[in-house]
């Protein structure tokens, strides 16, 4: 099942226009909208990213921040009425936005998979693990017998660590521990070996100690399947735990992106220095004041011009009143780095130093 | 706030007075069944818990879902009828004091809840949300309920003029500002939070954290704050208990117990607590504990911990540990503790 | 799981019980505390100026002379192991069941009773079947093309059904397709045994009539489930998975949003069983709710006492298998 890292085109790809680089999976300008009744929800507004297989992106921010409204637009997950979803999204050479949505559905459980936070709520309460694992493995698989397939599902079950997982297979939803109902459903989404693993808040709902055999078992599944997987989280220790790469949202935009050890040591956009600021870490010696971030998110429906940060920045006033007209675009850090990349009027200099200076004392 | 050495649960407090006093507390929830619906077993959610908690102070309460924490707090303000044990406030035995005798103790005893959606009323004011403890105990203001309660909105951090709006207007963090505004309207002596920023972002938690911290100090508040976030419970306590299937486990000082944890539980539980810092992945020493919590129905013998501990021996499946001394102020239920002091 | 079944069937017998129990007390009891002595009870079941020895005669015949508890005893030892009356030297002997002689045509009220279930049963089933289906139908597609001009339509619909009473949509049809246009002539009550088609065509309108009001409830309902279950997280799983449309729809959806709709049809069943009133009323079915009908401006004792135990029962038997299929249905209850 493991794939060298070509490219196995499908042949699907549009005429005229193939896919704009290597990536296994490259998101371009994505933008989804929902019409309220209150106005037009900005959910993601123009978000691009790149992604290898056998790596780990980490995309961290808030509620509100669309990191998981950018997971469900990557599958197809939005329903046409409401959403109105544009740019591209490629995934092995195919562009999924605007393809028919049949062959997305296709794809969806197949070449691309996802887990979800709750998994009692994301499991169907009425159906057995093992009816809900054969059913997501015989609908790609139409001509497995049923047999064939409860065995497949009782091999998954053994490979994400669940005991007797040939008695457990047939116990309904409900009968699991919390971190049981999670290691089946992360059994269901890898039935078919998929290339891509979309994960979204996969550990918020669990323990701290259960959190960490996930986490684990995670890594141990990718680093066997060389699938590529995004990590969603407003967690920043969980994708320090996982990911390779770490996009940091803001109101439905990219704030920064780059290396996880980059990002983690010289971060870069203000919103990332507040929340590095503002967390409480269990290994942090100092115990004088957190620093949050003052303010609240903006409301999706009206995001603030220019920079979306800027009403909450503290050193908006630096920039000399563009980050309240002008919108930042990505731009990588220097030239040594150019996967570093942020979204921030502040120069370089200022940044370098007020993140020496002012920032990282207080991490 | 103090961090001196702490008394045995029980015992005269050394520094500052015993604001509450909390003896082999038990919480069992009867499970029934059969034709006559006869008790078969029971949840033994809270099973003979100990501690002091001293005037402003905070204790942290630390565990699992599972482990009882919830329900010791509930015990704590009285909305659950404690099986066994004993609770004594001010030197007041409030164990089984019916609902009325509790009233006027509801002025010193308040609770923060976790999830600001739904812990306030939808078809109340703010105004009548935090002025309702001022009605419900008949207290008189110099300057009327509304002053008194905008005045309450801007100490934490509302504006006065949120006085006729409604919750659904606010955001999350604003609404626990407000379930915060409720609880302190009548100048508590004892504020126990369950999981107060566990619903919020971090940006917003911080500033709750931060809110809870000043008006401690304002105000002279004592806390015992329960979360499952290490993180937070380090940040926010002078004291913390560590729970696990109805039990303290360890009990200490906040320094003490993080930096030499004694229970291996509590090891364990720390070292998997993700750091945001990816050069310490490969450092780090990660215990990493396999299974659930145990049913709280069927809980192990002895050391309830055994069944994951990996120092477990015979002993540990035989005889239950006693919650010991070990450091100054420090307490462990262990035979096999880790970050032993050397003797003398 | 035997256990449960068992507690339920002990609770519904002692319902059951307190049911004849209050309906006696209503019958015999209140009159009396509002002051009228059995004599003046016996004498509504007589005819006009009778002697006082006919009266006495009478009153004692139909046991009004007892205690109250001890006529209500004799009804309920009657039902379980029948009963015998006596008429001066005569004997009738009442069988299992036995729910007594009407007091004004003193025929066994049982058998009455029996010969009159096959009609309401008719009405009820053949009603049921069509307003499950169209109503289910009609709420599944209304949530899925939720706003849509189909689901305005039917939603008002559905409105005007559950508004309009029966008595007015049954004699509207009636008029149209009875005497207007005469589609449906001459209904008449024919059993199925006698000629199915024949018991089918003249049913139609009745079933129609009463299957209206329920599918507009039953569309209301099940609209209002499915937009709930398909908003549930693990429809979104379910899609996730890349299921195609039509079974996440059928098999995640309309499972879930169909369970509390099991409980409201067993309900509903039940208490038609025990008389279509209106209905039966309205076409002139000879059914168990005509029957209801009669026995209450006759003030007959036991006939209403037979129709409200059977009423009863059937309410109480439909609660005992709705619960059971509930276990049957959701893995959650049957596992706790």
């Amino acid at each position: 099942m493991k794939r060298p890292h070509l490219r196995t085109g499908t042949g699907t790809v549009t005429a005229g226009e193939g896919p704009p680089d290597s990536a296994f999976l490259s998101v371009r300008d994505l933008r989804i909208h929902f019409d309220t009744d209150d106005g037009l929800v900005r959910a993601v507004d123009g978000l691009t990213f790149r992604l290898d297989r056998g790596r780990a992106l980490g995309i961290v921010g808030e509620s509100g921040s669309g990191k998981s409204v950018t997971s469900l637009g990557i599958m197809g997950l939005h329903r046409s009425g409401r959403a109105r979803v544009t740019g591209e999204v490629w995934l092995d050479g195919e562009e999924l936005v605007n393809a028919d949505p049949e062959r997305v559905r296709q794809l969806r459980g197949r070449k691309m998979a996802m887990i979800f936070q709750d998994p009692l709520t994301a499991m169907h309460p009425f159906y057995s693990i093992g009816r809900q694992i054969t059913e997501a493995y015989r609908v790609h698989h139409p001509d497995v017998h049923r047999k064939q397939a409860h065995e497949r599902a009782v091999e998954m079950l053994a490979r994400v660590g669940i005991p007797q997982p040939d008695k457990r297979v047939d116990d309904y939803p409900h009968q699991f521990s919390g971190g049981m109902r999670q290691r089946a459903m992360i059994a269901m989404a890898l039935v078919n070996d998929p290339d891509l693993l979309i994960a979204d808040e996969p550990t918020t709902a669990l323990d701290v100690t259960v959190q960490a055999q996930i986490l684990d078992l995670i890594r141990d599944l990718q680093r066997e399947t060389g699938s590529a997987v995004v990590i969603i989280t407003h967690d920043l220790g969980v994708v320090a735990e996982i990911a390779d790469d770490i996009l940091v949202m803001y109101a439905g935009r990219c704030m920064e992106h780059g290396p996880a050890e980059q990002v983690f040591s010289r971060p870069q956009h203000p919103y990332t220095w507040g929340l590095l600021a503002s967390m409480p870490r269990i290994n942090r010696e100092r115990q004088d004041r957190l620093l949050p971030i003052e303010g609240n998110p903006p409301s999706l429906i009206r995001v603030p011009p220019g920079c979306p940060f800027h009403p909450r920045c503290r050193y908006a006033l630096l920039t000399d009143g563009r980050s309240n007209t002008e919108v930042p675009p990505l731009v990588p850090v220097d030239a040594d780095d150019p996967d570093h990349t942020v979204a921030c009027h502040l120069t370089p200099e200022d940044r370098q130093r007020i993140f020496s200076e002012d920032v990282a004392p207080g991490l | 706030m103090t961090t001196e050495t702490v008394p045995a649960p029980g015992t005269a407090p050394v520094d500052g007075e015993a604001l509450l006093q909390v003896d082999a507390l038990v919480k069992h929830f009867p499970i029934r069944q059969g034709l006559l619906q006869r008790q078969i077993g029971a949840v033994r959610a809270v099973d003979g818990v100990a501690f002091t908690v001293r005037a402003g102070e905070t204790l942290g309460v630390v565990g699992e879902s599972g482990c009882g924490k919830t329900t010791t707090g509930r015990l704590l303000v009285r909305l659950l009828e404690p099986t066994a044990g004993s609770i004594r406030f001010e030197g007041r035995d409030i164990t089984h004091l019916s609902t009325g005798a509790m009233r006027p103790l509801r002025r010193d005893i308040q609770m923060i809840f976790q999830d600001p959606y739904s812990s306030l009323n939808p078809r109340h004011t703010v105004g009548t949300i935090v002025g309702a403890p001022f009605r419900l105990q008949g207290v008189k203001t110099e300057h009327g309920v509304k002053k008194a309660v905008q005045e309450l909105l801007e100490l934490c951090g509302l504006s006065p003029e949120h006085y006729n709006r409604y919750p659904h207007e606010f955001s999350g963090g604003q609404r626990q500002r407000i379930g915060i505004a409720r609880a302190l309207a009548l100048r508590p002596k004892l504020i126990v939070a369950d999981e107060p920023v566990s619903a919020l972002d971090v940006s917003i938690q911080a500033q709750v954290v931060n809110l809870l911290d000043d008006l401690q100090g304002e105000l002279g508040l004592t806390y015992v704050i329960i979360a499952h976030d290490l993180s937070v419970v380090r940040h926010v306590s002078d004291r913390v208990a560590v729970m696990y299937l109805g039990k303290v486990v360890e009990l200490g000082g906040r320094d003490s117990l993080y930096h030499a944890p004694l229970h291996p539980y509590t090891v364990a539980l720390m070292s998997a607590v993700p750091v945001p810092d990816p050069k310490r992945k490969q450092q780090r020493e990660r215990i990493l504990l396999t299974g659930d919590v145990p049913s709280p129905v069927n809980p192990p013998p002895a050391c309830r911990f055994h069944t994951r501990c990996w120092k477990a021996q015979e002993i540990c499946r035989q005889v239950e540990p006693p919650l010991r001394e070990l450091r100054s102020g420090h307490l462990v239920a262990c035979h096999f503790p880790e970050n032993e002091p050397s003797p003398g | 799981m035997t256990a449960y079944i068992v507690r339920r069937v002990i609770a519904a017998i002692f319902l059951l019980i307190a049911v004849t129990m209050i309906t006696f007390g209503i019958f015999f009891l209140v009159p009396r505390l509002a002051g009228e002595t059995s004599t003046q009870l016996a004498a509504q079941y007589v005819g006009r100026d009778p002697s006082p020895e006919a009266l006495a005669a009478v009153e004692k015949n139909l046991g009004f002379d007892q205690p109250i508890y001890q006529q209500w005893w004799e009804f309920a030892h009657g039902i379980v192991a029948g009963r015998t009356f006596r008429y001066g030297p005569d004997a009738s002997v009442c069988h299992v069941p036995c729910f007594g002689y009407s007091f004004k045509s003193h025929l066994p009220v049982w058998p009455e009773i029996v010969s009159r279930l096959p009609v309401t049963i008719s009405l009820a089933a053949g009603a049921a079947v069509i307003w499950v289906v169209t109503g289910v139908a009609i709420g599944v597609l209304s949530a899925l093309k939720r706003g849509s001009v189909f689901d305005r339509l039917s939603m008002g619909l559905a409105l005007a059904g559950v508004s309009l009473p029966i008595f007015f949509t049954a004699l509207l049809s009636l008029a149209l397709f009875s005497y207007k246009w005469p589609i449906f002539p001459n209904l008449q009550y024919v059993p199925l045994t006698q000629d199915p088609l024949l018991w089918a065509k003249n049913l139609v309108l009745p079933w129609v009539t009463l299957a209206f009001l329920y599918s507009a409830l039953y569309a209301r309902l099940t609209r209002a489930g499915m937009l709930e279950t398909m908003s549930e997280d693990y429809i979104r799983t379910a899609r996730a998975k890349g299921l195609p449309e039509r079974q996440v729809v059928v098999r995640h959806g309309l499972r879930a949003a169909l369970t509390p709709i099991i409980t409201i049809f067993g309900l509903d069943l039940g208490l038609l069983l025990g008389g279509a009133v209106l209905t039966e009323t309205a076409f002139s079915l000879p059914g168990v709710g005509q029957y209801a009908v009669e026995a209450i401006t006759d003030n007959d004792l036991p006939q209403i006492l037979a129709v409200t135990t059977l009423a009863a029962f059937f309410i109480v038997a439909a609660n005992l298998v709705v619960d059971v299929l509930y276990v049957a249905v959701d893995p959650r209850v049957r596992y706790k």
